[in-house]
């Protein structure tokens, strides 16, 4: 059995700092592992949310040497044997206590968003026709699990703290989704450009980098929601020729 | 908008971070590469000789609209070009290469990072604390991106024309054109095809051929041209520098032909 040395962060939003800890790890023991050991055996009051334990419900997310990152899905053996492991709970949120963040800003701006509007049913019985090809394209961006890893690594949130003028790579998946969705009929594109601040992303793919479920954010959902919003305000051929077509 | 939560942890400082890996050396890379490419080309503009050889003409010339080669199109350098200002025809046409990159999603990323350290790499702090993003002047400009874009295309037929330049070879036996293939002629058709390629996988071109459609499958061409472009679009990174090294290598090819020191094998 190898003992592994780690540094975990402790404290709540007055202060805190770094604590050693060794603990004994096994074959195939995640962060996560590791640390509830550490809670079971060394820390009993410390605070960690956690959940699934397969990378499914986005509960455990800190910031592993620096990275965000699920702790259940970090192995201990991808990581560098020769300094302590860091975990730290996330930047782009309030510290509750220890590794546990408050992240329910992410759910008052998911009710900011402009809801699925479907158009009127394509048949009398009031069913729609939907191709597999087009429903294919949005189903990406219903992997995510809302970990909240690509708004803590993004540094309009995480360094500029611009939680009141920008929603954050999460939640422009989720826009995307619902924008491009095959039957969906609402224009959410005034929203982004001001409400939801997507000219403030500079297109740094650290989102896409950190995504657990590999989502690809920005290329998929975040440049072509920025493309709409260039059709919408600031490509007057585009315009001219919505004009030409009477749309 | 959600209002911000309150006790958000503080800052870190210019490049603190607890990341262990080489975070640095990917912007490092990109800011010697891109500095690189700028010193060259600039360089390279400013010079208005060695850019033809033969039949050849470098990239950064093309399409040569006045000029003393026999490439120009609209004849000698203009009367009404102010004396003072130096001249070059590469001034007249590298804006738009050069924007259509400057505006790249890609380069975008890369270089705000690499030279505005803005991040300097995921999850590293930053040197400032104020924030305007692509959404206040002068960044707010970088959504002209697909303006560019109809421009690097038309330059993409010119210069797939200069490849078609480049087969025919005049005969110093009889002052005729016949057909050849050299080494300068596979040089320019790679710098097509790569240019091509990134070009080709733009976003704002994916966006345009159909990525603005929310069903595809009622456009069968337009699907087609988007299942192309996503194609290219996931190699973006790949092809924005290997079209990049490709171009400032066409010209050093033809400039070191033009000046004696290598030269020009013809295959056939």
């Amino acid at each position: 059995m190898k003992t592994a040395a780690f540094k975990i962060w402790r404290g709540d939003a007055s202060g805190g700092a770094f604590q050693d800890f060794q603990v004994d790890v096994k074959p195939g023991y995640v962060v996560l592992d590791a640390v509830r050991k550490i809670q079971a055996d060394e820390a009993h009051d410390m605070a960690v949310r956690w959940n699934c334990k397969a990378g499914r419900c986005g509960s455990c997310s800190a910031e592993v040497n620096g990275m965000p990152r699920l702790m259940c899905m970090t192995k201990l053996h991808d990581l560098p044997e020769d300094q302590p492991i860091t975990v730290e709970p996330l930047k782009a949120f309030p510290i509750v206590r220890d590794l546990v963040t408050d992240v329910s800003w992410n759910y008052e701006v998911k009710k900011r968003i402009k809801p699925f509007k479907p158009r009127a049913p394509d048949h009398e019985d009031g069913t729609w026709e939907m191709h597999q090809e087009d429903v294919d394209r949005v189903m990406e961006f219903r992997k995510c699990i809302e970990c909240f890893l690509c708004q803590d690594v993004c540094h309009v949130l995480r360094d500029h703290h611009k939680h009141e003028d920008f929603i954050g790579p999460r939640f422009f998946v989720y826009a995307a989704a619902l924008e491009m969705h095959p039957l969906d009929e609402e224009d959410r594109r005034d929203d982004l450009r001001q409400e939801h601040g997507i000219g403030y992303c500079n297109i740094t793919k650290c989102c896409t980098k950190v995504c657990p479920e590999g989502i690809t954010i920005t290329d998929n959902a975040i440049i072509p929601l920025k493309e709409r919003v260039v059709d919408r305000a600031y490509d007057p051929l585009a315009k001219l020729v919505q004009l030409v077509r009477g749309k | 908008m959600a209002s911000a939560p309150t006790a958000l942890p503080v800052r870190r400082s210019f490049g603190e971070t607890m990341r262990r890996d080489a975070w640095w050396l990917q912007p490092a890379v990109v800011f010697l590469g891109l500095s690189a490419f700028i010193v060259y080309s600039t360089w390279a503009a400013f010079q208005g000789e060695h850019y033809t050889f033969g039949n050849y003409l470098s990239p950064f010339y093309s399409p040569e609209l006045f000029g003393d080669s026999g490439h120009a199109l609209l004849g000698p350098k203009p009367s009404w070009w102010f004396s003072w200002l130096p001249w070059s025809p590469a001034f007249l046409i590298l804006w738009a290469p050069g924007g259509f990159r400057l505006t790249c999603y890609y380069y975008r990323g890369a270089y705000y990072k690499a030279f505005w350290a803005d991040p300097p790499s995921c999850a590293v702090g930053e040197p400032r604390k104020s924030y305007l993003g692509e959404r206040h002047f002068p960044l707010i400009l970088q959504n002209v991106h697909r303006f560019f874009l109809y421009f690097a295309l038309i330059f993409l037929l010119i210069l797939s024309y200069d490849v078609w330049r480049a087969l025919w070879f005049v005969d110093p036996n009889t002052g005729e054109e016949v057909l050849g293939l050299g080494v300068g002629t596979l040089v320019l058709a790679m710098n097509v095809v790569l240019l091509g390629s990134y070009t080709l996988g733009c976003h704002s071109l994916r966006h345009l051929v159909g990525g603005r459609l929310n069903q595809l499958s009622r456009k069968p061409v337009q699907k087609s041209a988007y299942s192309c472009v996503t194609c290219l679009n996931k190699r973006h990174m790949m092809f924005a520098w290997m079209s990049l090294f490709w171009v400032g290598f066409s010209d050093v090819y033809v400039r070191l032909v033009s000046m004696g020191v290598w030269t020009d094998w013809r295959l056939f």
